[in-house]
């Protein structure tokens, strides 16, 4: 704004002057409240922290450097399958959850029985404990003995997750889809495009440019809830740090795996954070 | 077409016969009669509910008729076992609110329905694309989204949208009611143009002077019917019904003539 302002030859009036040093010096003071609150506080925690009876004992079980170091290697290497588990996982769920939003969403009495079908699972998948699903598919499944059941726990270990997460990012998807406005469905149909060239063409990229970062969220949550797949025997990295743990008798390798799994999901949070703020320059009326 | 009668009894392309549709309990169209021709510009007027968009709306198949018939191409459209995506490419639908896919540029607008339907490659439909544009003043909008055109450009896409599909009949639907006054003009000016070029035109309308000027007809609508139908010089200048002269004044079309007299 000034730069143009300055350049057709213009400059500012005594009292836009002493308005943008009450400005300047009102930033100021708020940016010296802020920075003296934060340090007040965290120090004060730190503080109460360390001098409390039993930290010695706690530094010892959960911040021992040596274990941290120790444990590490082994950590890293389970951090690869949980990587492999989750991205594997993402596209699994990305399709269960397009179709049960479709069927859902698409008005035609021939779907009838499999609307049935995706409601009760979207239900039944929301409200059963992560936990629980997992050692339903993990031991349950190939506890069936049927032919062609897989047994590998990692591939069990997806279809699990892909199960537990399908039902949420679903309902993710048909808020999405139900979110673009009727007038979009007007606009594609008398144009003579059919109901499902309108929902692919029109529709679902409009909504899932919206279920974005909503969509990016359920992803952040299932990358930690990879490591509840270490109930049924598959060694990531939540695993790896039971191993550790379980011959030292100390908890550092758990804090090691959760520096890794906060790790991971950061990107995320921050890929998240800039969707949300081209969203907003969009809407100001820049052209992207 | 090409008998000498077609001159003096043009050929119905729409025929509408007592066609009926209500919503709850609100009877929007109670055995509505209408007939366009081809090359006809005919301008429904009537007050906002008197039923102007749920006709449109109907003769698109966007809603479906309670009763009566709706006779297109020589075939009545309300027959379920038509196929309404067949009867839409033919006849466009031009909205108030534009209604261009945000998603997608001007150009991609105007190029989904014809490479999709109408099985034209990318550069031929934007070919033909490019010239509708540069003819109605966004040449240089090719690449623009929705968001960055102003009203008036963004009508303006939403009609060459619809004219790329190549319609036997054009419908729109109070197209410049959402325009600030100084864009209306420009997108008065683009209907102009169709007329001249002989486009089959069915508009609902605000803008009496432009209806006087370019409709062949005018249909008052008021109780879900026509009430008066007929040249612009009859009904817009020498109304016969109480009605159509109430609702004249009321939107100041400038008509002075005989009426009852509002206080």
């Amino acid at each position: 704004m000034s730069d143009s302002a300055v350049s057709s030859g213009w400059s500012p009036s005594e009292t836009q002057l002493a308005r943008l040093a009450w400005r300047h010096r009102r930033a100021r003071r708020r940016t010296w409240v802020a920075l003296a609150s934060t340090v007040a506080v965290l120090g004060l925690t730190a503080v109460v922290v360390v001098s409390s009876p039993g930290w010695t004992r706690v530094r010892e079980t959960f911040f021992d450097w040596s274990e941290a170091k120790a444990s590490a290697p082994e950590i890293l290497d389970g951090f690869r399958t949980t990587i492999q588990m989750f991205l594997l996982a993402e596209v699994c769920i990305l399709a269960v959850a397009l179709l049960v939003a479709f069927i859902r969403v698409v008005p035609a009495a021939g779907l009838a029985p499999l609307k049935l079908v995706a409601i009760v699972y979207t239900d039944v998948a929301r409200g059963t404990p992560t936990l629980l699903v997992i050692y339903l598919i993990g031991f349950g499944l190939p506890a069936l003995q049927l032919q062609g059941i897989p047994t590998s726990p990692f591939v069990l270990g997806v279809i699990a997750l892909t199960f537990a997460y399908g039902g949420y990012v679903a309902e993710v998807m048909r808020a999405g889809i139900e979110s673009v406005h009727p007038s979009q469905w007007a606009s594609g149909r008398s144009l003579g495009l059919s109901y499902t060239q309108t929902l692919r063409m029109v529709v679902l990229p409009q909504a899932l440019r919206r279920v974005l970062p909503p969509l990016i969220n359920d992803f952040a949550s299932l990358q930690k809830d990879t490591a509840l797949v270490a109930a049924i025997g598959v060694f990531e990295a939540f695993r790896a740090a039971q191993v550790e743990s379980a011959s030292t008798f100390n908890y550092t390798p758990f804090v090691v795996a959760a520096i890794g799994f906060i790790a991971l999901t950061i990107p995320v949070a921050r890929f998240t954070d800039w969707l949300a703020l081209r969203a907003v320059r969009r809407e100001q009326g820049a052209t992207a | 077409m090409s008998e000498p009668s077609a001159e003096t009894t043009p050929q119905s392309i729409l025929r509408l016969e007592g066609v009926r549709k209500h919503f709850g309990a609100n009877e929007v169209l109670r055995g509505f009669d209408l007939e366009v021709a081809e090359h006809d510009v005919i301008c429904l007027i009537g007050a906002s509910g008197s039923g102007k968009s749920t006709l449109l709306r109907c003769i698109n198949l966007l809603e479906t008729v309670d009763d009566g018939a709706i006779w297109f191409d020589g075939r009545d459209i309300c027959d379920p076992r038509v196929d309404a995506d067949e009867v839409r490419r033919e006849i466009g639908l031009v909205f108030q609110a534009y209604n261009l896919f945000p998603h997608l540029s001007a150009l991609d607008n105007v190029t989904l329905a014809p490479r999709k339907l109408l099985g034209r490659s990318r550069a031929d439909a934007e070919a033909e694309a490019h010239e509708l544009l540069g003819r109605f003043g966004l040449a240089d909008k090719a690449r623009s989204h929705p968001d960055s055109l102003s009203g008036g450009q963004q009508q303006r896409v939403a009609l060459v949208r619809a004219l790329a599909m190549r319609p036997r009949l054009l419908m729109l639907d109070e197209i410049t009611s959402a325009l600030d006054p100084e864009l209306v003009g420009e997108v008065l000016d683009a209907i102009k143009e169709l007329k001249a070029e002989g486009m089959a035109i069915l508009m609902a309308t605000h803008e009496m002077a432009f209806a006087r000027d370019v409709a062949d007809r005018v249909a008052f609508l008021a109780d879900g019917r026509v009430l008066e139908e007929g040249p612009p010089s009859a009904v817009l200048d020498a109304p016969a019904h109480d009605r159509t002269v109430t609702f004249l004044r009321r939107v100041g079309s400038g008509y002075s003539g005989p009426g009852p007299h509002i206080g």
